[in-house]
């Protein structure tokens, strides 16, 4: 096994709070001092804070973990630790290479300034020289698709535009680790999916990623392998597919079978329980064969009027197929206080192989009364699509039965 | 990656040396982020450059109203609007430079907290930036000297040093103001009121030497501008008008110990700026 290109051992980050050493003045501190000399001086009590205790593991070349975790269990605060951004409190991080942050696009744009000065700008504080900026500066500009307007100021980019400019710039980065925070966050979905292409690009090209994001989808297509992190310690270090299932499980064991985080509405009707059947195993499905989806749910009375709405998104976050219960018709139009709905999608449903994601909701009279976002992810395995015994050949976004036929 | 080059992070304990290599390594970032200051300050003003011509012209233009002719301070023979000009100048760097600086890591703050790269950069560059309007007003100066019948002399020539000689303490207090703006918000209340002030107690708008008694000269002294603003005045205007060296050697030395204790102050702390900016 050759050497970890990062080796994280034991490292912690303790953060402060409340005893208004942030940003205070220096007035405070005089007038401090003067009770301290006439004895009065009562310190309030610092509360202490670790963001994360005891991390520890290793990266080996090449790897793409993807880093998951519910807000505020440290994700952000390791990559700015690994990013060199903040000091850890304990612990050391051994890296053996060049590391980029990306953790914004567009640090340190200037809206002053034009297209052309802050591609050079932002392109030396990612880290590059300005022979490396000119070699790719048309690359970049191309990418971005913004040459019209190079010598514009970019406040008066339209916004798509700004994003474009600056992920091109970060995407045009050639360090050996490249750490990545939830970038992908902005941008419409065709960005998105760009963004996610040129991550997947850099990885093929044999660089270490490390990757946070909340997209599970995006996260189990780039990634092989993750660390999980719950409340500032590893939960889990392991193979992606793994850590997204048991990261969902344990979301799904809180309470109403959802944890609260991810769910929103006022609770007239509860989703109580969501699952995928149809494939080899729990939540996956397979083309050539039906799937069911199957859902729970509890209302607060009966009679009520619900439409239950699933939408299954790709790994890009792109919603690919609605399902509702009122479009599609079968269900009577008041619901009992308790029930279990399986939707059948029959054996021809078009879905490629990979990973989905389910967003889940109750409406009450067009108003959301329950939302999941992220409710559950399956697989779709490759199946026997057509029937003839082949596998679908190459890579599409969706499958369409078709005939062939020969007319001369 | 033929020979690993291994980093340790790991908390820092005790003294921080500066890394002249890390810091040499990010030059171009220095020199990218100081052109990025001046190429907005001109962008974003209506008047661009002309500011950098008006606002010594107009200083000069009310000093020697006031101070020339009203008030009629001694001036050596020497026109007056030329003996303010050439103190204005170096002492114009260091006020603009200490304003500048001073705020320049909480300007950057949504950067420092997104990348890392030496955080002594950004006071720097600040400090850096100010040259080129040092440079015009120099222009200016040149310009004015022929109109008021002042040979150009050889000594013109050391004007670059003596400018060397008002960047230090420049320096000295940009790095340390900008470190203690990042903990203590009220340093940007205090900076206004020290380069308003420091413009009267510099001898910018009078001769010291007219003034003052000769055993107060090398105290004077501790003032670090007051040997740069007596250098530009001598380089322009004559031997009559020569440093007092003592004095001179006593500021750049106090500006060079500053300095470095502004350096060790700042490696101190930051590694915080991220988390307290």
């Amino acid at each position: 096994m050759s050497t970890p290109i990062i080796s994280i051992n034991g490292v912690g980050k303790r953060f402060i709070l409340g005893d208004g050493n942030e940003h205070d003045t220096l007035r405070d501190h005089l007038t401090a001092g003067i009770r301290k000399l006439f004895g009065g001086a009562k310190k309030k009590a610092a509360e202490e804070y670790w963001a994360l205790r005891d991390v520890s593991f290793d990266v080996n070349e090449g790897e793409v973990v993807g880093i998951i975790g519910h807000n505020g269990a440290g994700k952000s605060t390791l990559l700015k630790i690994l990013s060199q951004i903040s000091e850890p409190t304990e612990g050391e991080i051994r890296v053996r290479g060049r590391i980029a942050s990306l953790l914004e696009v567009g640090t340190g744009f200037h809206p002053e300034l034009s297209g052309r000065e802050n591609i050079y700008l932002n392109g030396a504080i990612l880290g590059m020289t300005r022979a490396e900026i000119r070699s790719k500066f048309d690359e970049i500009v191309a990418f971005a698709e913004v040459e019209k307007f190079l010598d514009t100021p970019v406040k008066r980019y339209s916004s798509g535009m700004y994003v474009r400019l600056a992920f091109a710039v970060a995407a045009h980065l050639e360090p050996e680790i490249l750490v990545v925070d939830e970038v992908l966050a902005v941008g419409d979905a065709a960005f998105q999916n760009r963004c996610l292409g040129k991550l997947d690009a850099v990885a093929r090209a044999g660089r270490t990623v490390l990757f946070v994001s909340h997209n599970l989808a995006a996260l189990s297509t780039l990634c092989r392998t993750g660390l999980w992190l719950h409340k500032g310690a590893v939960r889990q270090r392991g193979e992606i597919g793994e850590l997204i299932d048991g990261y969902l499980a344990s979301a799904a064991s809180g309470g109403n079978g959802f944890s609260a985080q991810q769910r929103t509405g006022s609770g007239q009707v509860r989703i109580t329980n969501l699952r995928v059947e149809g494939g080899s195993a729990p939540d996956t499905a397979a083309f050539g064969r039906p799937c069911r989806i199957v859902l729970e749910y509890e209302a607060e009375r009966a009679g009520l009027p619900v439409r239950f709405l699933i939408g299954v998104y790709d790994w890009a976050q792109q919603r690919v197929m609605a399902l509702d219960n009122v479009s599609a018709g079968g269900l009577p139009e008041m619901l009992p206080k308790h029930g279990v709905l399986t939707i059948e999608i029959p054996a021809d449903f078009s879905l490629t192989s990979g990973r989905y994601s389910l967003n889940v909701a109750a409406e009450l009279h067009g108003e959301n009364v329950d939302f999941i976002k992220s409710a559950l992810a399956f697989n779709v395995d490759e199946g026997d699509f057509f029937g003839t015994g082949r596998m679908p050949y190459g890579k599409a976004a969706v499958l369409v039965k078709h005939t062939w036929r020969l007319e001369s | 990656m033929n020979k690993p080059n291994e980093r340790i992070l790991r908390p820092t304990r005790g003294l921080v040396s500066v890394n002249l290599a890390e810091l040499w390594r990010f030059r171009e970032l220095l020199g990218l982020l100081a052109w990025r200051d001046v190429l907005v300050r001109y962008k974003q003003t209506y008047l661009g450059v002309a500011w950098a011509v008006l606002q010594p012209v107009l200083t000069v233009v009310v000093f020697s109203v006031l101070f020339g002719r009203l008030a009629k301070f001694e001036n050596w023979g020497a026109p007056y609007p030329i003996l303010t000009l050439a103190a204005l100048l170096p002492w114009q760097f260091f006020a603009n430079a200490l304003t500048e600086s001073s705020s320049s890591l909480v300007a950057s703050a949504r950067i420092i907290s997104k990348v890392y790269f030496p955080r002594l950069i950004i006071p720097v560059s600040a400090v850096l930036s100010g040259t080129l309007d040092a440079l015009i007003a120099t222009g200016i100066l040149l310009v004015l000297m022929p109109f008021y019948g002042i040979a150009f002399r050889p000594e013109l020539l050391l004007l670059p040093l003596f400018f060397l000689a008002a960047f230090l303490p420049a320096l000295a207090a940009g790095v340390w103001f900008s470190a203690l703006n990042v903990k203590y918000r009220d340093v940007r209340y205090v900076v206004p009121f020290l380069t308003r002030l420091g413009m009267y107690v510099a001898p910018v708008a009078f001769l010291w030497q007219t003034m003052l008694p000769e055993k107060w000269r090398l105290l004077y002294h501790l003032n670090p501008l007051v040997g740069p603003i007596d250098g530009f005045r001598w380089c322009v205007l004559g031997d009559k008008f020569m440093p007092y060296w003592p004095g001179f050697w006593l500021g750049v030395g106090l500006s060079f110990l500053t300095l470095i204790f502004g350096l060790i102050y700042f490696r101190q702390v930051e590694k915080t700026f991220a988390d307290i900016v």
